[in-house]
């Protein structure tokens, strides 16, 4: 199959999706490009969770406009995901914690979050699920959650009545500059050429760049989530601890999400593979600390999301440098509560007008050092 | 608690005492566990201690000979342990009468048998309505009727096991309604005859139910169920030679229970959690793992023995268990290779017979995807969720191409089964008709196995004691 395209994205999650749906509406051309099929990795099987408390304080001001993105995207997106607003907790259970909590809050504070501290009377009264033996709490009403696992159902029918081609279930083996453009090749003989493309692969932009010669490191965190079955209303608002290793909330199907980035076994060849028991048992013990009646529940099901860190653990989103054409968009830390946002933001960009904030200039992470073992394409 | 061992199998039913027992025979430390009180698995389960020596009688006698032979032995038993997880290295995760527990072992056992297929009808999810191998579950631990007159239907030889259980038991039966015609079951009688024992009780099975003048409805299957006061109205019709409903009168039963069963799943959540290869064979009862002749899966020092491997009956699971046993012992370096080959040669030649008998009984319980296409709208698929078959081909319109795109749309298999009962359901829907079946995939295997207490596996600690990660990046 050979296709001309304006741009082609490689990588169907939230940030590759919302930027070919931006593309898209902005009279571009677009094929969107994925080796399994839309929003089956992190953006698919993340916890959904809409937090300030857990999002890096250099990005509170994307995640602001992100949650809001999530809230109204039965307007943008054409369909509800489930998004729903929720007041926020992170918790203090020692005075180690609290110190943290305090530090942590401030920051998040300077930058625009609307979080305050509150104490355990106040805490309690909010949400009366919360372990009353907290010291400390900062909240948060600019929180919530969204059902993560129907993000690509919205998006994929949004996607298609904006025109944009989708190209699922093949994986991307080569990407070759050709005649101003890129050739994309990939399974059962796909041939795409594109004007441009948009790498948008979470953890496997390591390898995706690397078929353009461009070497970033990218970590890959195997983020363990666990679900309960449905139980009586316990909690009503978002929970997480001051050190951001928990993350807790209840469904409207009376389900409750257990997160926060417990580690489990994987890799990006294999995906998450499974949980590591110990790390299963000490998240529970945790979330249940934070909230003592899901004892009385039973997990139903544990999985693993992969998710990319890069080298500061800030985003890398805009043009690649020297080569026209090519962008990357991805390792967002938290990045679902902003993801909306941050494709907006590089579509804006790549339709030639100036992004409403800032860009994550990839030039930074790009180890520039001639290799002798360096391969050729 | 926990301890390395040589090997531990996974479940006690015919296919893992037998390779507990080979293994351990050629010196080997082994472990076997399994969710029952007593080995023995679904096909020879044992009656309740509780229940006393006369109940105790009406026990298979083959089965009492295999708990006898695994008490005598040196195999390490854990029964009532429910195995949660399993991880490479190999670790086996269980929670059992005493909380959570964990043991190494070099290599593992899965011989986790089968689970029960029903193609849904509408009502399949009322009460009184339970599945054959549900209902010889209730027979044979508890003695207890699915109701006082109980109408059997669906496919395969666990339709007469049940209805001449309930009449053992003292139940009345309305009919038995059968998917299959009556050449369907003549078509493989050299098969059948192959297992003299087993083609001869077939046999007095039928008599017994023509003596007891129970109506056999062949080539008819169920329309549909709905409560009539505390008891079921079904709705009964003829189907064609692939399952699909065919128009004429149909016929009204009212009984207190309807056990209704379309065959048997492999039951994979191991191999499928671990991400072992598997494959499509429709007549072993959907996906099963991809094994070598030695019962290995793609993943060193993991087995599979039994149903598990694909249906083929409890005869051919107790010598494919032995064999994967013996295999076990060799990789292991208990048995070299002019021993091995010698071991294996007589029980490869008698795996070969009963499994010419189990496929025969395989091919009785194959789905046939006519029934599945008949399967209307409004019909719940999974029933832990309550999705229907018009939900999950909406999500396969809307562009869904695998069974875990329509999971994550749909809410299909998120439920405490995990998709273990629709599964095989689920994927022929997506197939459709006419596609290949491969395409839709299977349900990922996902940790825990089994619905899991927090209670029991994390009881509480003090706040102090638990190690927590280093902090997330402000």
């Amino acid at each position: 199959m050979t296709s001309d395209f304006d741009v082609a994205v490689i990588g169907a999650g939230v940030m590759g999706a919302t930027t070919a749906l931006h593309l898209a509406r902005g009279g571009m051309r677009v094929a969107l490009v994925d080796r399994g099929e839309i929003c089956r990795e992190a953006s698919g099987v993340n916890a959904g969770t809409l937090t300030l408390h857990m999002t890096r304080a250099a990005l509170i001001p994307y995640a602001m406009k992100g949650r809001a993105l999530w809230l109204s995207a039965e307007r943008w997106l054409g369909r509800d995901v489930g998004a729903r607003s929720a007041p926020g907790f992170s918790l203090a259970f020692t005075t180690a914690e609290e110190e943290m909590l305090v530090k942590r809050a401030e920051a998040r504070c300077a930058m625009g979050a609307p979080i305050r501290l509150v104490s355990p009377a106040e805490a309690c009264a909010i949400d009366p699920g919360i372990n009353p033996a907290i010291r400390a709490a900062a909240f948060c009403e600019l929180d919530g959650h969204v059902t993560a696992y129907l993000t690509g159902r919205g998006y994929r029918q949004a996607l298609t009545a904006a025109g944009v081609t989708m190209v699922e279930q093949i994986p991307v083996e080569a990407i070759e500059s050709q005649g101003g453009g890129y050739l994309i090749r990939g399974t059962c003989g796909t041939r795409l050429s594109a004007r441009r493309i948009v790498l948008a692969g979470g953890v496997w932009l390591e390898s995706m760049l690397a078929m353009l010669g461009v070497r970033v490191k990218i970590k890959c965190l195997i983020n363990q989530l666990i679900i309960t079955e449905r139980m009586r209303p316990v909690m009503r608002s978002v929970v997480g601890i001051a050190n951001g290793l928990l993350s807790l909330k209840q469904f409207e199907n009376g389900s409750i999400l257990i997160g926060g980035g417990w580690q489990g076994r994987g890799d990006p060849i294999r995906g998450g593979v499974e949980p590591i028991p110990d790390n299963l048992i000490g998240n529970i013990r945790l979330a249940r600390h934070a909230i003592p009646a899901l004892g009385e529940t039973r997990v139903v099901r544990i999985w693993l999301g992969l998710e990319s860190e890069t080298a500061d653990a800030m985003p890398m989103i805009g043009p690649l440098p020297g080569m026209e054409g090519a962008y990357v968009i991805g390792c967002v830390h938290s990045g679902y509560t902003s993801a909306p946002y941050m494709g907006q933001l590089l579509a804006q960009h790549i339709l030639g007008q100036e992004p409403e904030m800032p860009l994550f200039d990839p030039a930074r992470l790009i180890d520039t050092t001639p290799s002798s073992v360096r391969m050729s394409a | 608690m926990s301890g390395e061992t040589d090997l531990i199998v996974v479940g006690g039913g015919p296919a893992g005492v037998e390779a507990a027992l080979a293994a351990s025979e050629r010196g080997l430390s082994v472990r076997l566990v399994d969710e029952a009180p007593q080995a023995g698995g679904q096909v020879y389960r044992a009656p309740p201690r509780a229940f006393g020596a006369k109940f105790q009688q009406k026990a298979d006698p083959i089965g009492v000979r295999l708990r006898d032979r695994l008490r005598a032995s040196a195999v390490q038993t854990h029964f009532d342990h429910s195995v949660w997880s399993a991880s490479p290295g190999y670790r086996i995760d269980a929670l059992g009468p005493d909380g959570a527990v964990s043991w190494r072992a070099r290599a593992v056992i899965a011989a986790t048998g089968a689970q029960e297929r029903v193609v849904p009808f509408p009502g399949w999810t009322l009460p009184g309505v339970t599945g054959l191998a549900g209902a010889t579950i209730m027979l044979k631990s508890q003695g207890m009727l699915p109701g006082a007159v109980t109408l059997v239907a669906g496919q395969g030889p666990l339709l007469l096991a049940v209805a001449i259980g309930i009449l053992k038991a003292g139940g009345k039966l309305a009919a038995v309604i059968d998917l299959a015609s009556q050449a369907d079951w003549l078509a493989d009688w050299p098969a059948i005859a192959s297992q003299p024992r087993l083609a001869l009780r077939g046999l007095a099975w039928q008599a017994i139910l023509r003596r007891a003048g129970v109506p056999v409805l062949y080539r008819h299957a169920i329309r549909s169920a709905e409560a009539q006061g505390d008891q079921l109205l079904v709705s009964v019709g003829a189907v064609d030679a692939e399952g699909a409903p065919v128009a004429g009168r149909d016929r009204s039963f009212v009984v207190d229970a309807l056990t209704v069963g379309n065959g048997l799943t492999a039951s994979t959540d191991i191999t499928r959690l671990m991400r072992a290869e598997h494959r499509f064979d429709s007549l072993r009862g959907g996906w099963v793992p991809q094994l070598d002749t030695d019962f290995r899966t793609t993943l060193p020092g993991l087995y599979v023995a039994g149903d598990g491997a694909g249906i083929a009956g409890a005869a051919a699971a107790a010598i494919d268990g032995r064999l994967a046993g013996l295999a076990v012992a060799h990789d292991l370096g208990q048995c070299d290779d002019a021993a091995y080959q010698n071991l294996i040669a007589p029980l490869r030649r008698s795996a070969l017979r009963a499994r010419k008998f189990g496929t025969a009984m395989a091919k009785l319980m194959v789905l046939r995807p006519a029934q599945v296409a008949a399967i209307a709208d409004e019909t719940i698929v999974c029933r832990c969720e309550d999705v229907t078959q018009g939900e999950i081909c909406t999500a396969v319109r809307e562009g869904a191409r695998g069974v875990n795109q329509v999971k994550a749309w749909t809410r299909c298999g998120m439920g405490p089964c995990q998709g273990r009962i629709c599964g095989d359901i689920v994927g022929q829907l997506v197939t459709g008709q006419g596609n290949a079946r491969e395409e839709a995939g299977y349900f990922t295997g996902r940790t825990p196995f089994r619905p899991l207490p927090l209670d029991e596996l994390a009881p509480p600690i003090a706040y102090g004691d638990l190690q927590l990660p280093p902090p997330a990046p402000l």
